[in-house]
């Protein structure tokens, strides 16, 4: 019963970080449509912040955490104009390409720096136990900060003008410009927001696994997994698919093989997309009535 | 001015035998995953093929008969792919015209590699695929030049049933065909052993967060846990392990802890054994080629980096193939064949003897594993050899818990 328990909390904790990954994702498609295929290459590229801060001034794994926003912001706003901007209200497939050519270039780029060698971020903080379980500190670290990383996106959109901003042209973009909004702008800041939340991800999760340059894959597919059970453009939705992901495996895992713990999530992937085609939670980020 | 020209027309009689007879050259074509999951593993391998084929040439090239042969290599970036490896060693053969081959790295490339290079009738000498199956296949141009993948947990099984032989075992293996084949034979291994095997599970290749098999691992009471796969899940595998507390007695994780890059996991590196092909400090005496101390203090005065198990399997390929070359006095194919047949020898990688029973035809027979554990030696993470007992520089830490 305490294992069955311990493998439930743990599954939670660590699928809380995978529901921060998403929410990049599924903020970036909500608000421009586009399917950001160098999520993977952002959360790798906030693993290497992270190891690289850490190397250079001695600080805790954590202290690089606002740094790592700010960097993703901007490297997500410089996305933007390089590969995305053009391809807006064009067909889906232009968008993917183009960031999927911006993926390539990314980690071709870093494999030749850094090899496919593996490299570890040391962060200590003390766990609990519960009976032979332990629950590591940085895994309970790294679920408090996503909640308030999420807490933070949460005011943000809600309860900030700019944040409406987001929301308006999220809804409706022509509507949008018509009262005033710079939506070429909106749509960098959406970028640079969806690309920080990606980069502070792979921070989070650089203190919880040892990663290379090729890690972000198999987050990007789990990523897409959970937008789609969150319910694309939604990124609450998103957050709460990731906990419920997590919770799954910490379910299905003591009961059966571990090698069908991937079965399992793919087939509630297809059961979702067949019976909820919006998602689980499809409420969507725009609010916005459609023009008559 | 008739005179005039014969000055230089003579030079140019005397110096033409140095233009016009080309090196002899033999060409050996390989592919090597430069990108990919298997990178670090595969570039290791050619950095040994590579101090290999440099030696040979600093010393006039491979003795042939009465000719020597400068070694050229053609290399391509399979990116890890099987569906490369089938293209690249077709063109390898066809196109480049390569003589002879050396293996890609991991099992499930070699097997591919394999098949092209037996259609041709190439051989093909393996420094980085362990798993047997692709050894019975009725091969005869195929030579392994490693142990096979059925003995690589033989010394970690016999050096735990030493310190406790009522051991209870988790095997927790990645589901690709090297870690399979490793973990099939090491639990018949295990059971002979009279080991209770407490929980048995694979785990798929791209797995990033293993805190669900390590809680079933706790569950299942194992004191003992043998397996992983190949570098990041390994590597992961014993940073959690460390981080969830498992409390395990003895860990045996598969490729991975091999890398001197290992220690970038401080504390979760502590204690973890490895089964190794090689290490630098084994005491074996060569019949020909470089001692170990001395493979390894070159290789790292040349390459800047430490060697492991996966540069020495570079290197013997190429210098098994270079013996049987010179004990062949031809580069024909089928003399260099029957060369290598016979080949029976202990070099700095150990003793290397092929199979020539027809259904397993080229599998090694003759190499063995060592084991090897990180221990804290003047503050520092060092990898010592701890089992067999011939061959250890330290004892084998036990209980880690």
């Amino acid at each position: 019963m305490i294992g069955l328990l311990a493998s439930i909390l743990d599954g939670v904790l660590v699928g809380a970080v995978y529901g921060l990954a998403a929410m990049g994702i599924t903020l970036i498609w909500g608000v421009m449509h586009v399917v950001n295929l160098t999520h993977g290459a952002m959360i790798v590229a906030g693993m290497f912040a992270v190891y690289l801060f850490v190397g250079a001034t001695g600080m805790p794994a954590y202290a690089a955490l606002a740094p790592v926003i700010v960097g993703g912001f901007l490297a997500g706003v410089a996305l933007y104009w390089v590969a995305i901007h053009r391809m807006i209200g064009q067909p889906p497939l232009m968008s993917l390409l183009a960031t999927f050519s911006v993926n390539l270039v990314l980690i071709g780029l870093g494999t030749d720096v850094w090899g496919t060698v593996l490299f570890n971020v040391p962060v200590s903080l003390p766990g609990f136990s519960l009976g032979r379980y332990t629950f590591p500190g940085t895994h309970l670290m790294a679920a408090a900060l996503t909640a308030v990383i999420a807490g933070a996106l949460y005011f943000f959109l809600y309860r900030t003008r700019a944040g409406k901003a987001v929301r308006a042209v999220a809804g409706n973009r022509e509507a949008a410009e018509l009262v005033g909004i710079p939506t070429t702008r909106i749509l960098a800041l959406s970028c640079g927001l969806g690309v920080a939340l990606a980069c502070v991800s792979g921070a989070l999760i650089a203190t919880l696994f040892p990663f290379t340059v090729l890690s972000g894959d198999a987050y990007q597919l789990k990523s897409f997994v959970v937008t789609v059970l969150g319910g694309m453009g939604n990124p609450t939705g998103a957050l709460v698919a990731g906990v419920a992901l997590g919770l799954l495996e910490g379910v299905a895992t003591p009961f059966m093989p571990v090698s069908w713990t991937l079965v399992i999530e793919f087939v509630l992937f297809v059961v979702v997309l067949i019976a909820f085609p919006g998602g689980l939670l499809s409420v969507r980020l725009r609010r916005g009535r459609k023009p008559g | 001015m008739r005179k005039l020209l014969l000055i230089p027309a003579i030079g140019i009689c005397l110096a033409a035998p140095g233009f016009a007879a080309a090196e002899d050259t033999i060409t050996i074509g390989m592919t090597v995953s430069q990108t990919g999951p298997l990178n670090v593993d595969s570039v290791a391998q050619l950095r040994g093929a590579e101090f290999w084929r440099d030696e040979v040439n600093a010393a006039g090239g491979i003795k042939a008969g009465n000719k020597r042969y400068k070694v050229r290599f053609v290399t391509y970036d399979d990116q890890s792919v099987g569906g490369r490896v089938q293209q690249l060693y077709t063109r390898l053969i066809v196109q480049d015209k390569a003589q002879f081959l050396f293996g890609p790295y991991s099992s499930g490339l070699t097997a591919t590699a394999a098949v092209i290079s037996e259609q041709y009738g190439k051989i093909m000498l393996i420094g980085g695929g362990a798993e047997p199956k692709t050894y019975q296949l009725g091969n005869k141009y195929l030579f392994q030049c490693i142990t096979i993948a059925d003995y690589y947990l033989s010394g970690a099984i016999q050096a735990l049933k030493e310190k406790n032989p009522h051991a209870k075992v988790a095997f927790v293996y990645s589901d690709d065909p090297f870690s399979k084949a490793v973990v099939a034979a090491a639990h018949k291994q295990a059971v002979d052993a009279g080991f209770t095997i407490a929980l048995e599970e694979s785990y798929a290749p791209s797995t990033t967060d293993f805190s669900p098999i390590i809680n079933k691992i706790i569950s299942s009471g194992a004191d003992a846990f043998l397996g992983g796969g190949h570098y990041p899940d390994g590597a992961t595998l014993a940073r959690q392990l460390y981080d969830q507390k498992a409390g395990l007695k003895y860990v045996a994780i598969l490729v991975a802890p091999d890398s001197p890059k290992f220690t970038t996991l401080g504390p979760a590196a502590l204690g973890v054994t490895v089964p190794s092909q090689w290490e630098p400090q084994v005491k074996y005496k060569p019949d020909f080629g470089p001692t170990p101390e001395q493979f390894a203090k070159e290789t790292f005065a040349k390459t800047k980096v430490e060697a492991d198990y996966h540069t020495a399997s570079g290197y013997i390929t190429g210098l098994l193939l270079q013996h049987a070359i010179e004990q062949a006095g031809s580069i024909d194919p089928e003399k260099v064949k029957a060369a290598l047949d016979k080949t029976d020898v202990t070099t700095f990688f150990g003793h290397d003897q092929f199979s020539t029973d027809p259904k397993s035809h080229g599998m090694q027979i003759g190499h063995q594993m060592v084991l090897a554990q990180w221990q804290m030696k003047n503050g520092k993470l060092e990898k010592e050899m701890v089992w067999p007992d011939a061959a250890k520089t330290a004892d084998l830490n036990y209980p880690l818990h």
